[in-house]
């Protein structure tokens, strides 16, 4: 039994926590490109810099004696997010906004978001080095253990305070963008305006306005992927650098501009991965006795080096087999 | 135009002669050869972009085979693997490699006998499988093996010049291949399929240690020309071997970038120069007017990735080491892109000045803002607030910032750059 | 004072002006028709109207205000609305909600013009959750026609609504718009069935090259010779 519990472990938890991240970061990415058409590369940046902040404020507060028994860089993450926001617009504001009023093209708007990114980068650096931080220098990282002894297993199911709290604002994200886009008028609008933008302007929807809560979203999503990563993980400049590529290839295999398949996605390229890099033959051990074959020692699909080529490999394909994604992506 | 071009150009060669004023002539040599390979890159990229609207996010990629190709070519044979059991196991693998390719290929062959469908995909997707595991069941014991007597196959011990050429020639091969898998993509999926693919690119030569020695590094590489070492040898004194060195490498490097930049131009000016216009400025007219729009991309980008495979080589036998792990997106794919876009896409005098002035730019914005940071530091420190700590490794990385706000401005301010395309009324 | 007044326009695309001097007055009674050959700029001078097509010399009023280049978003409170001649629905979304996108600068309670908007069109109620980009075209031209109602316009600008769609429908979206007009929604319109059109506009203008060639009732239009033989075909 322990070699299920070690298959819960290492795929199940492993894989939901980076799907979440990635559906995160992905419906980001999937919004900007419905509403402005660019490919915004900025994004894994901004997802980091949102840690950064987290972790700031989460500093102030420990030396304002503020103790609870949640992390403390969940517990600041909605002021976080609130000021992910007004950097975010500001980028649109002083980047990408004077590019469209110009006219420029997607592209353009893609290359500037390069700009954007060097730049985020270099500021992180500049302030906080390229050493890692830890959001629990101060408090100790719950983890928590289910006993499995009931099915006869020694070993427990295991994961952590942070990767449980990531997986719940993930769902708490997701249903609550589903019923903004439903259900509320400008949720409605922004969805018009990914279908079709021309028509939106004739119906008289104010698109700016919806531009900008296209980047509220986009900016709040971003701090609290980065922050809930970075409770995980660790925070480093390139927290979010080296993830903002699965989460283009998460985007692009939900079909570019579909929320749902943005969520999609990055749930499917987060367990391709986990389960690429699983060695399947400790779940055939348990039956050595009756295989016909000698159980090789390792079974697994790649090299746990390749784990990120997994979702460019995923990607490619799509792209070959269904350009426009799984659920049919915008094509302009 | 060319009174602009000639005064950016003054423009540039004074800037480079003030960096030379301040850090020493070896260290300018040392600029100009490393900035004038980034040119030959750069001019890569302007074919594939400028000329061809090419969107290519995977210039690491080339780099690092173009790269591997010289390490190849000219590092000295390593015996022990040629003694050992190596080869023949490397030989199985190909055989396995090609088995494999085989599979796939007459999988995909099946709707000649009939069988179409869902059950070809089906055999498609299970002779991919397949193809996998034989080729890993070769490859892996090989690399294990070759890991264990004699590390790595090491190189050939030829030329360096037949380096570079063959860094061209498998730069050409990758191209080929990506090309022909996301050319028809459009431009924000190109963008991400090949910054995908040049990861890919990048895990594997990272990875295989029996093949680049992986994190372990290879050095030294040679030189074409003769090495400072080689012109001590000869009596020089040191200090001026390694400026004459660099130079004679320069001078070979601007051979080779003149030769290139001539045939370049040429081609351009040319038919297929128009036709590539045409093609980029009108995809759908130019289709429909017969051109086999598919075949000239893939031409374009393959060009446009033979001179970053030969600028990677390049790049490579100047600093004398492989390093697979020391090529990042910034410096070695987006860099490219601030040199294009602020030199002038479309057209190569712009790209070879945008890639001098920005990687002079890129080298000097790092001593300028510690000289910046020192400044307030003392300021700071005078008024009692304390010094900035570790100014130096700060002032480094003040280098990506610079980039960020000179591409940012160049979008904003000069699209066109500071050479724009000329364009030329067709008949 | 006339509803709209279009008075010498002068615009473009950026390029060479395609409009040279365009007039057109409507009153909220009137069903104004715009007939001409195509790439005679009928299309441009509703966008000129409503904002999406820069207009550089001469003015346009609506309701005895000067409206000269004002965007959509301020042109649809004050009682203007559009359908464009293509991708005039949100494809992706439902019938009810294409419908909603049109009621998007209402802050008020728009139950009663919606249940208006269904009363005309009947299918549409039945199909009020079928994704309009799975509607047939003549469907689809009244969801566009129920979205611009929405807004509850004074004057509703159509370009070219019985475009691609079968003489059935043509005759069943025309007879809608004169119910519309009837319930005091001014009109103004580009056809290609001219002479139907025609038939029961109150106002009708023949453009060509970007400049009125005549302007007259519907009826004087048709009965005109020149006109009948240059641009209704005989
Ligand atoms: N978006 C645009 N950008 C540039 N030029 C345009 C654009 N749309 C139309 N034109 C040009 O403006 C001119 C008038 O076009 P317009 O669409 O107004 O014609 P139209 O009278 O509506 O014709 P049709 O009967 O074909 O619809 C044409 O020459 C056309 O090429
Ligand atoms: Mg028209």
């Amino acid at each position: 039994m322990n070699e299920l519990i070690f298959f819960i472990n290492k795929v199940l938890i492993s894989g939901t926590v980076l799907g979440s991240i990635y559906a995160l970061g992905a419906i980001g990415v999937t919004l900007i490109f419905g509403i402005l058409r660019f490919a915004h590369f900025a994004h894994g940046d901004m997802m980091t810099m949102g840690g950064f902040i987290a972790f700031l404020l989460a500093l102030l507060a420990t030396s304002l004696g503020i103790v609870t028994p949640i992390p403390t860089g969940f517990l600041v993450l909605p002021l976080a997010m609130v000021i992910a926001v007004f950097i975010a617009l500001g980028i649109d504001k002083g980047f990408y906004a004077p590019l469209r009023k110009r006219g420029a093209r997607p592209v353009t708007l893609l290359i500037a978001s390069i700009g954007v990114t060097l730049i985020i980068q270099g500021l992180i650096r500049l302030f906080f080095g390229s050493a890692s931080y830890s959001f629990f220098d101060n408090e100790p990282k719950e983890i928590f253990q289910i006993d499995m002894s009931a099915i006869g297993a020694t070993r427990p199911i295991t994961f952590t305070e942070p990767q449980l709290l990531m997986v719940i604002v993930t769902v708490v994200a997701v249903l609550a963008l589903h019923f903004f886009l439903t259900r509320s008028r400008l949720g409605k609008a922004m969805r018009a305006m990914a279908d079709n933008a021309d028509l939106a302007q004739v119906s008289g929807i104010n698109t700016a306005l919806v531009v900008r809560v296209t980047w509220v979203i986009a900016g709040a999503l971003a701090c609290a992927a980065g922050t809930m990563l970075a409770l995980d993980v660790s925070l480093k400049p390139d927290l979010a650098f080296n993830i903002v590529l699965p989460i283009f290839a998460a985007a692009i295999v939900g079909g570019l501009g579909q929320s749902y398949g943005a969520i999609a996605g990055g749930f499917l390229i987060g367990f391709a991965e986990t389960m690429a890099v699983f060695n399947w033959a400790i779940l055939l051990r348990p039956f050595k006795d009756v295989l016909p074959f000698e159980i090789p020692a390792d079974l697994a699909i790649v090299p746990t080096e390749y784990k990120l080529t997994v979702a460019f490999v995923i990607l490619v394909i799509v792209l070959l087999w269904r350009p426009t994604g799984i659920f049919k992506g915008a094509s302009s | 135009m060319i009174r602009r071009a000639l005064t950016l150009y003054f423009g540039v060669a004074a800037l480079v002669f003030a960096v030379g004023y301040f850090m020493g002539t070896a260290n300018v040599s040392l600029l100009l050869v490393q900035s004038f390979a980034y040119a030959l890159i750069a001019l890569g990229l302007n074919i594939q972009w400028g000329y061809g609207g090419l969107f290519n996010f995977g210039i690491m990629g080339f780099l690092m085979v173009g790269g591997f190709a010289v390490t190849f070519v000219s590092f000295p044979m390593n015996d022990a693997f040629w003694q050992s059991e190596g080869p023949m196991m490397l030989g199985r693998a190909l055989l396995a490699f090609l088995a494999g390719a085989l599979l796939v290929i007459g999988a995909r062959r099946l709707d000649r006998v009939g069988i179409t469908g869902k059950l070809r995909t089906a055999a498609i997707i299970l002779a991919w499988i397949a193809a996998y595991i034989v080729y890993r069941s070769q490859i892996d014991p090989a690399a294990a093996y070759i890991e264990a007597n004699g590390g790595w196959i090491g190189g050939l011990g030829l030329h360096p010049l037949l380096g570079w050429a063959f860094g061209g020639v498998l730069a050409a091969g990758v191209a080929f291949i990506v090309g022909r898998i996301a050319l028809g993509l459009r431009t924000d999926y190109l963008a991400i399929a090949t910054i995908g693919i040049s990861e890919i690119i990048r895990a594997l030569l990272k990875n295989a240690d029996w093949l680049t020695r992986g994190t372990l590094t290879v050095s030294p590489i040679t030189w074409p020309t003769p090495l400072p070492q080689d012109l001590q040898a000869g009596g020089m004194p040191i200090a001026d071997s390694f400026i004459w060195a660099r130079l004679g490498f320069l001078a070979m490097l601007l051979v080779v970038i003149a030769v290139i930049f001539f045939l370049v131009q040429r081609a351009y000016g040319g038919p297929w120069g128009r036709m590539m216009r045409a093609i980029r400025d009108n995809h759908i007219a130019a289709a429909s007017m017969g051109k086999d729009v598919k075949n000239r991309q893939l031409e374009v980008f393959i060009l446009g990735s033979v001179l970053m495979g030969i600028g990677g080589a390049v790049l490579v036998s100047f600093g004398q080491i492989y390093d697979p792990g020391a090529y990042q997106p910034i410096n070695h794919t987006f860099i490219f892109w601030v040199m294009v876009i602020v030199g002038g896409a479309g057209n190569n005098w712009g790209a070879i000045l945008g890639a001098v002035l920005i990687y002079v730019t890129w080298i000097i914005s790092d001593p300028v803002a510690q000289q910046v940071f020192r400044a307030v530091s003392d300021f700071s420190v005078n008024q009692g607030w304390g010094a900035i700590p570790d100014i130096e490794s700060r002032a480094s990385q003040m280098r990506v910032f610079v980039l960020g706000i000179v591409i940012t401005l160049a979008l904003r301010y000069a699209p066109k750059g500071l050479i724009p395309e000329v364009v030329k009324r067709s008949s | 004072m006339a509803l709209v007044e279009i008075k010498d326009v002068v615009g473009g695309y950026g390029g060479a002006p395609i409009l040279n001097g365009v007039n057109i007055s409507i009153e909220q009674s009137d069903i104004g028709v715009i007939v001409g050959p195509n790439g005679a700029g009928k299309s441009t001078t509703l966008k000129a109207l409503f904002g999406l097509v820069k207009v550089s010399s001469g003015s346009i009023s609506f309701a005895g205000g000067d409206i000269t280049n004002a965007l959509p978003d301020k042109l649809v409170p004050k009682g203007l609305s559009f359908v464009p001649q293509e991708k005039n629905v949100f494809t992706s979304m439902s019938v009810e909600e294409n419908l909603e996108m049109g009621a998007f600068t209402r802050k008020d309670d728009f139950s009663t013009t919606l249940d208006w908007v269904y009363d005309m069109f009947p299918v549409l109620l039945e199909k009020r959750n079928q994704k309009a980009g799975e509607l047939s075209g003549g469907q689809r031209q009244m969801v566009a026609m129920g979205r611009a109602l929405m807004s509850q316009p004074r004057l509703l600008l159509l370009d070219e609504p019985s475009a691609g769609l079968s003489p059935r429908y043509v005759l069943e979206i025309f007879e809608q718009i004169v119910k519309i007009n009837k319930s005091g929604v001014g009109i103004l319109m580009v056809e290609q069935n001219a002479r139907q059109a025609l038939a029961f506009a109150s106002r009708g203008f023949v453009l060509a090259n970007g400049q009125n060639r005549f302007t007259g009732t519907g009826a004087e239009l048709i009965a005109d010779p020149d006109v009948a033989k240059s641009f209704l075909g005989g």
